[in-house]
């Protein structure tokens, strides 16, 4: 793909939910600038790329639950809770640093 | 001879001078060590002599509960001396010694002598008194806050002492409120310690809350978390919430503000943050997941430390920060992170406008936390009775006669797969066992792996063991789905009640972690 057809981004998972992304922290990820519907891409569009072409653990419940992010997992925009930017029609933007935290119970 | 007489009379009379001094001498040393001991009752049990037998038992051969109880009888009766002494109201806000205890975060301009008379006004609650509830209440109790209460109905185990800092070796099995009062009240005796040694219920909830200032959420599912939160924005009190597992933690400051449930310039709670409950599955606790004790204590103190914040800020506080959730990885550069949170959720079931948690449906029972929160769905992979083998049995067929086919047999006439993950395998695994990590199994892409490759060679009898027997029934299911039985001629079944049962009926030396 070519620099133009994508959006370079930096996804982060954090509380465990690196173990569901073979165990590896950090990705820099060219996300395709449009969604299978030709609308530019947003955050629902990157959960379902995540999901398709870079999760490899089969469970997939443990990430997305009835076509979104399950519960339990919070999703940061450049440091900021996605509630605040939109939820999952934010639109991607070059350079953005997504977050997946998944919420921990221990104590 | 009268001479002799005389001389001897004039050397007893010298002596008797000398000895009457002596004992006006003793008399007023007594009275100073007297004073001394009564100003600084705590010195005591420091002051030992190793000659002394009894200071050395004191010290250290005394449990510490029995202990700090002779100390407080001590400090009782030094009391009641004083007590006849000075009757005069005191010149001084601060009591003499907490000037010199607190002075050194008195002297802080984010402190000084108001916030500490704050403190010492303050009643705090902590849920939980394990990982995070320890340092938390170790370090509020230090900075001298007035009341502290405790909730928790556990009992200590040695697994906990890793981590859980206020208990000790020799109060396992004590109930965690009560080791937990006795490390504290001897940190610091200034402190009222409140016990509530019971599990938090929701009928139990605003009762136990209502008396506090502000509470720390030191618990370990999310039951109790949603219970929690919703008492405080009930009650309109701020909420420090943190948690942990493996080497994260996380930490949020929720209804900072407390305003009334309906006004939007309160702090969100935690049911904004969270409106739904993660599936039960996907809760990992620390007896499962695992626990650095660094991290979960981090943690704790952080939670002290906001606790202390909010306490100390004047009550004209101007601006409280705007809501933001830190995150801590103790493998991660940078360790911290600080992100910000949404405001109050404007249909949030508990501190909206449209809120349904009231007071009455907490007490009632119509909330019901448990059912909220899901609990894992009872084993849909549960093997039949003939799929699974005692461990007593199992141990037959290591060494002895074959229960189901009468035939003599030993280790090799059989395979044991070992389904832990590979760091608990090395902790301790049965002679002769293999180890297949539950992760490679239920990660597996496609029919086909090298684990599957390995057992298709052999036609023996495999079993399947895992920590407490559940792991190993799914991997069971999934041999038998892989087709590794041979159509049924192949035997493959677990052993009931894994290594936990290994060790409670065959091998009593095998490590317990």
């Amino acid at each position: 793909m070519s620099n133009d057809d994508t959006i370079p981004i930096t996804i982060e998972f954090s509380g465990g939910l690196e173990i569901l992304f073979s165990n590896q922290k950090k990705y820099n990820l060219p996300l395709p600038f449009k969604d299978e519907s030709g609308e530019p891409a947003n955050v629902a569009f990157l959960v379902r790329h995540l999901c398709d072409n870079v999760m490899e653990d089969p469970r997939k419940e443990l990430f997305v639950l009835d076509g979104t992010v399950r519960p339990g997992i919070l999703v940061l925009i450049n440091e900021a809770d996605w509630e605040l930017e939109g939820e999952d029609k934010y639109e991607v933007q070059k350079g953005d640093h997504i977050m997946f935290v998944s919420t921990l119970h221990g104590g | 001879m009268a001479a002799v007489i005389s001389s001897l009379r004039k050397q007893i009379s010298t002596c008797e001078a000398t000895l009457e001094d002596l004992r006006h001498q003793l008399a007023e040393a007594e009275r100073i060590q007297r004073q001394q001991q009564k100003s600084v009752p705590q010195k005591r049990p420091l002051a030992t002599d190793p000659a002394s037998p009894l200071d050395h038992d004191m010290n250290f051969g005394v449990p510490d509960d029995f202990r700090s109880e002779i100390f407080a009888v001590l400090k009782q009766e030094a009391k009641a001396v004083e007590g006849t002494e000075s009757e005069e109201p005191s010149r001084w806000p601060l009591e003499k010694n907490e000037y010199k205890r607190y002075g050194r975060q008195l002297i802080m301009p984010e402190v000084g002598l108001q916030g500490q008379l704050r403190l010492k006004k303050a009643r705090i609650l902590v849920v939980g008194v394990g990982g995070l509830g320890c340092p938390a209440a170790a370090y509020l109790v230090g900075a001298g806050v007035g009341t502290l209460g405790l909730v928790d109905d556990d009992v200590v185990e040695e697994s906990n002492l890793h981590r859980q800092i206020l208990h000790s070796t020799a109060r396992v099995g004590m109930t965690k409120v009560q080791s937990a009062m006795v490390a504290l009240n001897s940190l610091n005796p200034n402190v009222k310690l409140l016990p509530h040694i019971s599990r938090l219920t929701p009928d139990t909830a605003i009762s136990t809350f209502k008396d506090y200032d502000l509470v720390l959420d030191c618990t370990d599912t999310p039951t109790s978390r949603y219970l929690i939160s919703d008492t405080c924005v009930l009650l309109r009190k701020t909420l420090v919430s943190a948690s942990a597992l493996r080497i994260d933690g996380q930490l949020m400051v929720l209804n900072n503000p407390p305003s009334p449930p309906g006004d939007t310039t309160g702090g969100p709670c935690y049911r904004c943050v969270f409106p739904k409950p993660p599936p039960p599955e996907s809760v990992v606790s620390c007896g499962d997941g695992g626990i650095l004790g660094p991290v979960v204590g981090v943690m704790g103190i952080l939670q002290a430390l906001e606790a202390i914040k909010v306490l100390t800020q004047t009550p004209a506080a101007s601006s409280v920060d705007p809501p933001s959730l830190i995150l801590f990885s103790a493998y991660s550069n940078p360790m911290f992170r600080s992100v910000r949170l949404r405001n109050r959720k404007a249909k949030c079931a508990a501190c909206s406008a449209h809120a349904t948690v009231t007071p009455e449906a907490l007490e009632s029972g119509s909330l019901d936390y448990v059912q909220f929160c899901g609990s894992v769905v009872s084993n849909n992979d549960a093997l039949l009775p003939d799929e699974r083998i005692s461990a007593q049995n199992y141990a037959h067929i290591r060494s002895g006669v074959n229960p189901f086919t009468g035939t003599v047999s030993s280790k090799d006439s059989h395979i044991l797969v070992d389904v832990r993950e590979k760091v608990q395998f090395e902790l301790c695994n049965i002679d002769g066992s293999v180890n297949v990590p539950f992760s490679t199994v239920s990660n597996m892409q496609g029919d086909e792996n090298d684990w599957v490759t390995q057992l298709r060679k052999s036609e023996k009898p495999i079993f399947v063991v895992c920590r407490l027997g559940n792991d190993s029934q799914v991997v069971v299911k999934k041999m038998k789905q892989l087709g590794l039985d041979a159509g049924g001629k192949r035997y493959i079944g677990d052993i009931r009640g894994g290594l936990r049962a290994w060790r409670q009926s065959v091998d009593v030396e095998f490590p317990e972690y």
